[in-house]
């Protein structure tokens, strides 16, 4: 079938493809919210949400029904246009991120060879990195179309914050692209994957630490959660939304964490890559299942991480932020691209 | 000033030296604290399921008593009512008719006797005044209910089981003693 010399194969391929990984996203997405509070719970010793269903496993539906059902209250004097148009930007700004990730390797079904990635662009993390930056506008014009000024002061702060961090997060990407030769991410991936090779975290302790602290911040989560600093601007800049409004810019926020965990996964972790275990042993469709569930390993081990992080340290300062960001990642970002630069050159000789 | 304890602790000025400057480490003792918490003992007790051993002293809903032979103790003297505090008693006095003899003690009953639960404090003032031991306190609370009405409590609300008629239900609210599944 080829009409208008498109491969409509492929568009249908994709389109599955895509339709998979954006309900998969949104329903780890809606467990997330649960698994948080279970997190919270379990760190403070109390049992969490255990009402709605077996072991509360309701609860995200009775969370996500409560949303719908609020009345929806725009403001009278907020820029209407814009209002609606902040959640929907953030929301949007959370999924696009997961076109480049590869999922795992490819599968072979009807005689073709689907790879599982929306997208294999060779400038993938490029793109994540100016998909990661949209992200800030559903803050921004949210904040700003609110009218109100604690919505405005925390999207001036999460603008700033988003910007700053962006910063040390590519220099200290630049490291591992370096090593890597490649901004495709399913060629990071693969030369993780390859016998002999390690994961890039063992070459990148410090890229890593610096990428992940980077992350948290992009991703507005506590330590760095200024934007929503409960006790300063009263609930942030998502003060004025109601409904489900609220839970776009509430949801946003996990679709995020997700993406930064399987970002994290595929450039540090290997992405797909199941550790001691050559995959190319295995039958193609096994393999495939078997990376997936590697890679969901992967993001669940960093979503708990993140949460555990949340539970445990209390909020930045904004000047202690700024100082954390500028004049400690960033030099210290720098210092670890010139280093492995370094080795670079001398091992080459 | 001499310090009232011996436990007061100066607090150091002193700027962050770079070990605690990295945050790290301090960082990583914080979150073995947490980690260790999901080891713990949770102390909740999961209500409707758990329930709580009450103290044997405790003053809950009241009842009002009846005799071995089922006859109602309550004579509406209205002692409970003078001395209930909150004024959250009131009742009505009627004279026993010779064919109710089975049902009432002495000559006079409470035709209608109410508790208003919002009003009542729970002091168990009622329970010292009464000189028939027609009312005591037992060891369950009032329920949450939708309207403040639904907290009026009738004579039907508050009657013990007829001991003739209804022996398990009596000697349920007379042991009472609830199963308590807490550890």
């Amino acid at each position: 079938m080829s009409l208008l010399v498109i491969d409509w194969f492929l568009l249908i391929e994709k389109l599955v493809l895509i339709a998979i990984i954006v309900f998969a996203s949104l329903g780890i997405a809606l467990y997330t919210t649960f698994a948080e509070r279970k997190v919270a719970a379990v760190l403070q010793d109390r049992p969490g949400p255990n009402r709605a269903g077996p072991f509360g496993l309701l609860q995200p539906f009775a969370d996500g029904l409560k949303l719908i059902m609020k009345e929806e209250i725009i403001p009278n004097t907020s820029n209407k246009v814009l209002f609606v148009l902040g959640p929907i930007l953030a929301m949007t700004a959370a999924l696009m991120t997961c076109a480049v990730i590869p999922w795992s390797s490819h599968v072979e079904l009807f005689g073709r060879n689907i790879e599982l990635q929306v997208a294999d662009i060779n400038i993938g993390i490029l793109y994540i990195f100016g998909v990661v930056s949209l992200g800030v506008y559903g803050i921004m014009i949210g904040g700003w179309a609110s009218n109100n000024k604690f919505s405005l002061m925390a999207a001036l702060r999460g603008a700033s914050q988003a910007i700053s961090y962006e910063l040390a997060m590519g220099l200290s990407l630049i490291a591992v692209l370096m090593i890597s030769g490649s901004l495709s991410l399913r060629t990071i991936v693969e030369q993780q994957m390859t016998q002999g090779g390690m994961w890039n975290v063992v070459y990148q302790p410090l890229g890593f630490l610096i990428f992940f602290i980077c992350a948290m911040a992009e991703c507005n989560r506590t330590p760095f959660d200024l934007p929503e600093a409960e006790n300063e601007l009263n609930f942030g800049y998502h003060q004025e939304y109601s409904s489900m409004k609220l839970g776009f810019y509430l949801f946003a926020e996990y679709v995020n964490m997700i993406m930064s965990s399987a970002v994290m996964a595929c450039i540090f972790f290997g992405g797909y890559d199941i550790p001691f275990l050559d995959e190319s042993t295995l039958a193609p469709n096994l393999a495939a299942l078997l990376g997936v569930l590697a890679l969901l390993v992967k993001i669940v081990i960093f979503i708990f991480i993140f949460m555990w992080i949340r539970w445990t340290i209390p909020r930045f300062r904004y000047d202690q932020l700024m100082n954390l960001g500028w004049k400690t990642l960033i030099p210290l970002a720098l210092l670890n691209m010139l280093a492995t630069g370094a080795v670079i050159l001398w091992r080459q000789g | 000033m001499d310090a009232l304890t011996n436990r007061a602790q100066a607090v150091g000025r002193k700027p962050l030296s770079l070990w605690e400057r990295l945050y790290l480490p301090a960082i990583f003792k914080g979150m073995a604290i947490t980690f260790s918490h999901i080891f713990r003992k949770q102390p909740t007790i999961r209500y409707p399921e758990q329930k709580r051993p009450f103290s044997p002293v405790f003053r809950g809903l009241h009842v009002l008593n009846r005799d071995e032979e089922g006859r109602e103790r309550c004579t509406a003297c209205g002692l409970c009512a003078v001395a209930c505090p909150a004024e959250a008693i009131t009742m009505e006095a009627a004279e026993r008719l010779p064919e109710e003899k089975g049902l009432y003690r002495e000559e006079k009953y409470a035709a209608k006797y109410e508790i208003n639960m919002l009003r009542c404090i729970f002091c168990g003032l009622c329970e010292e005044a009464c000189p028939k031991d027609a009312i005591y306190l037992s060891e369950t609370f009032a329920p949450s209910n939708f309207n403040r009405q639904g907290f009026i409590y009738g004579k039907d609300d508050l009657l013990i089981p007829n001991p003739k008629t209804d022996p398990e239900g009596y000697e349920k609210a007379k042991g009472r003693k609830e199963p308590t599944t807490a550890g």
